[in-house]
């Protein structure tokens, strides 16, 4: 910080950018609780039904390609563990690594979407989509368990599409040249004194009476605030991603491998 | 007393000014107070609409509007007052302005975030009102989205939906936010056991916002989803099952209802002891019966499907949850009298409203039991009874706890006092408005009047008209009780820091508020209705004013 502050004792900084990292940590964990819950919901109707229908899923479970979903498979773990990375070299400040392995992450999130395309395309070709004149033929069973597939691994998607917009988003801020707004408000007194390392005043409370409280923008550059800035944001978002990871490891065995 | 009014976070200029100032401020007093606002706007709406409802069933066979327009008229009436005005209710108006000061935080731990919960609120409320002019017309649905109706109904049910699951994205970031602002945020020495009773219940009732909502997000994109692609999830035909959309409805829904009723708990056990200048019996056992209710009402969901077709041992075990959540209920209760016992009372207004709130409550519970129990739900299972315990529970419940805690906080909000007299004058309309309309309701639910009827055999007539007559009367009381507020926000008489002699930090600082809460941030030492005899002396001058 290329400024420094000087008053009396009773002035409290208080920097609205929040640094209470454990609190951003509870507050993504709980966010977390909902995400569980909001697939949760669905997980339900799944046991549900497949106690309903136990054959025909087993049936329907045997035309979903084992090869693809096991290669997803392999491709979320591996993100998640060079997500992993990222975070760890962001918090021994090394932007460089941190920005070349969020890329990798991207990259696997990308690749996987592309084999969900692949994959569902190859079955809404063969007419395996819900209410599709194939399934209608079929007993009423498969068609829920398509429906739940389309549904489950649909709002799974959307979550790795959120996922890769969040981790874009950091990635920019990241691999970009570091720039820090900072906003300071505390409660002033007659002489409080905003002042550079130099010894120039930056701002002074001058002749305002009745001023008693005070909020001041600082812009500066600094290389290491961007780590602490933004070492908690992709430690969350990793969270994030790696609940996406965990969701895929229920779907998978649930879609695929009950056959 | 000749109280000017200091510098506070009304005057304070942010980085904005004039209306920007406040919807895009994230101070959360103003958050609070745009929440306030916006809330009430739609409760008018919502009360209009009951208002006109009530109108129409003045007398069998059509009166002033046509079947249709009933359906719509009733699912809006749902719609709003509950996910427009009850679920955000207490907690993000009121809860978002004190919870922070009564912990002796600056703001919340999330400021941003605060602000963005607003916005999403207004948001959905817009998505929501939209779908009344587009598609297929208002919805017809009722407010619960029945399946396999709201997915056949030609109306604009996905918009409605859509709607509404936005709002509880709104809902989950508010109680996202709180927890961690209880966790983080607390002032020096405020140890968990020293938290205000509404910071706990408050507490609790963010749980159940981060915990209950997601199932509805996900039933509710279920609907969207069956209304467009036609999956068949809840469809017979194709193998569904339309009661595992009640299932999921309700297992968010019914916890709702406590999200709804805990703040106002919350702010009961505020006012009792400031107005009886006593320390609240039994302190803890309230804080943990609030946990308590968070927790068993979790589990009490298919009480709403006694006569759905599920099994028996469904049925016997979610009775037998449902009398438990009444244990914790029952606690809060009789603590509340128990501290009024030897304690100095003073009628003001929010004690006023207070006591009408355990009346009406108690009404409101014990017909709950009437409902809980197997035998006598399928009596009056989707009756008017049904309808009428809701709004005692609700309305005489969380609405009076709702009004009690806006005459006991808006003069700190605003640095001015009300009109106490003219208060008095308008709870007397209310109360006997609300009791002629929803007693009178139980009454036609018992001799088999069944809800959401368009029209009705003669000899329920009588009894309607007194609903009707008393829905009037309702509504007189409304309107005087807020322009006496509304006119007391600019020309009240303006007050000191703590006009009823209470004892939790909101009242250590002045009012209004300054912008960060506090003069010098507050260190705490005591408990938070621990009371100095001489203070008491002091404030009960200050009580006699007026």
């Amino acid at each position: 910080m290329s400024a420094i502050m000087s008053g009396s004792a009773t002035i409290e900084m208080i920097p609205h950018a929040h640094k209470d990292h454990q609190g951003a940590r509870i507050g993504m964990w709980l966010f977390l609780f909902t995400e569980v819950l909001l697939f949760g919901g669905l997980f339900l109707l799944y046991a549900v039904y497949r106690n309903n229908f136990p054959e025909d899923f087993h049936f329907s479970a045997a035309h979903l390609d084992t090869f693809l979903g096991g290669l997803n498979t392999v491709i979320l773990l591996t993100s998640s563990l060079t997500m992993v990375l990222a975070v760890a070299h962001l918090e021994r400040n090394n932007r460089k690594y941190a920005s070349i392995f969020l890329s990798v992450t991207m990259l696997f999130g990308v690749v996987f979407l592309i084999n969900k395309y692949f994959e569902w395309s190859a079955k809404i070709h063969h007419g395996l989509y819900p209410n599709s004149e194939i399934l209608q033929s079929h007993t009423p069973g498969e068609n829920v368990f398509y429906s739940l597939y389309y549904l489950m691994t649909g709002l799974h998607g959307l979550h790795i599409i959120g996922g890769l917009i969040l981790l874009g988003i950091l990635l920019w801020r990241i691999a970009r040249k570091p720039r820090r707004k900072l906003r300071v408000s505390g409660f002033s007194s007659p002489d409080l004194e905003l002042k550079a390392e130099n010894g120039d005043t930056l701002w002074s409370h001058g002749d305002k009476e009745a001023v008693n409280q005070v909020e001041m923008t600082l812009i500066y550059d600094h290389n290491e605030d961007v780590v602490d800035r933004h070492s908690i944001k992709l430690e969350n978002a990793g969270l994030y991603w790696h609940l996406v990871d965990v969701v895929w490891i229920f779907l998978f065995p649930l879609f695929y491998l009950i056959t | 007393m000749t109280e000017t009014i200091q510098e506070n976070y009304l005057t304070t200029r942010g980085r904005y000014k004039g209306l920007l100032g406040w919807i895009l401020s994230t101070d959360h007093k103003r958050i609070g107070i745009l929440y306030l606002i916006s809330i009430m706007s739609f409760f008018a709406v919502g009360v209009a609409i009951g208002v006109l409802m009530r109108l129409e069933m003045i007398s069998p066979g059509p009166t002033i509007m046509n079947p249709d327009t009933y359906n719509s008229f009733f699912t809006l009436h749902g719609v709003i007052m509950i996910f427009l005005f009850i679920i955000p209710g207490i907690q993000a108006t009121l809860g978002n302005f004190f919870l922070p000061i009564q912990i002796g935080a600056e703001d919340v731990a999330f400021p941003r975030l605060n602000l963005l919960s607003w916005w999403v609120y207004i948001a959905g409320a817009i998505v929501a009102l939209l779908s009344l002019f587009t598609g297929g017309g208002t919805p017809d649905t009722g407010w619960t989205f029945y399946a396999p109706y709201s997915l056949r109904s030609g109306t604009n049910v996905t918009m409605a939906v859509f709607g509404a699951f936005i709002l509880g994205f709104s809902s989950i970031l508010t109680g996202l936010n709180f927890i961690v602002t209880i966790h983080r945020m607390r002032a020096k020495g405020m140890t968990w056991f020293r938290m205000p009773l509404f910071a706990w219940s408050s507490y609790a009732t963010s749980w159940i916002q981060v915990l209950a909502t997601p199932i509805l997000s996900v039933t509710l994109l279920l609907v969207i989803a069956e209304r467009m692609l036609n999956l068949g999830l809840f469809d017979p035909a194709k193998g569904g099952d339309p009661l595992l959309y009640q299932h999921l409805f309700w297992i968010y829904s019914h916890p709702a209802v406590y999200i709804m009723i805990l703040p106002a708990m919350g702010v009961v056990s505020e006012i009792i002891p400031t107005f009886s200048r006593q320390k609240i019996y039994g302190y803890k056992a309230i804080a943990f019966s609030s946990l308590a209710i968070a927790f068993v009402g979790y589990l009490v969901w298919g009480h709403h499907m006694y006569t759905s077709g599920m099994s028996d041992t469904a049925r016997w075990i979610f009775s037998l949850l449902t009398f438990l959540v009444a244990i914790p209920s029952g606690v809060k209760v009789f603590n509340w009298i128990a501290t009024l016992y030897k304690g100095s009372i003073r009628m003001e207004p929010p004690m006023f409203f207070t006591f009408s709130f355990i009346f009406l409550f108690a009404i409101g519970g014990l017909t709950g039991l009437v409902n809980g129990a197997l035998a006598t739900d399928v009596h009056i299972h989707d009756t008017y009874f049904v309808v009428g315990h809701f709004h005692y529970v609700m309305f005489g419940g969380t609405g009076f706890a709702f009004f009690a805690a806006l005459l006991y906080w808006l003069p700190k909000m605003t640095g001015r006092m009300y009109n106490k007299k003219a208060i008095f004058r308008s709870w007397f309309f209310l109360f006997i408005g609300f009791n002629m309309l929803y007693m009178t309701m139980m009454i036609l639910g018992w001799k088999g009047m069944p809800r959401r009827y368009y029209d009705y055999v003669p000899r329920f007539e009588t009894l309607h008209v007194i609903a009707t007559v008393g829905s009037w009367i309702l509504v007189t009381g409304l309107i005087y009780f807020f322009l006496t507020l509304i006119k007391s926000v600019k020309k009240g008489e303006p007050i000191g820091p703590n006009p009823w002699g209470g004892t939790t930090l909101e009242w250590k600082t002045p009012s209004p508020p300054p912008l960060l809460n506090f003069v010098q941030l507050p260190e705490v030492n005591a408990g938070p209705y621990d009371r100095e005899p001489v203070e008491a002396t002091a404030s009960a001058e200050g009580g006699k004013e007026s």
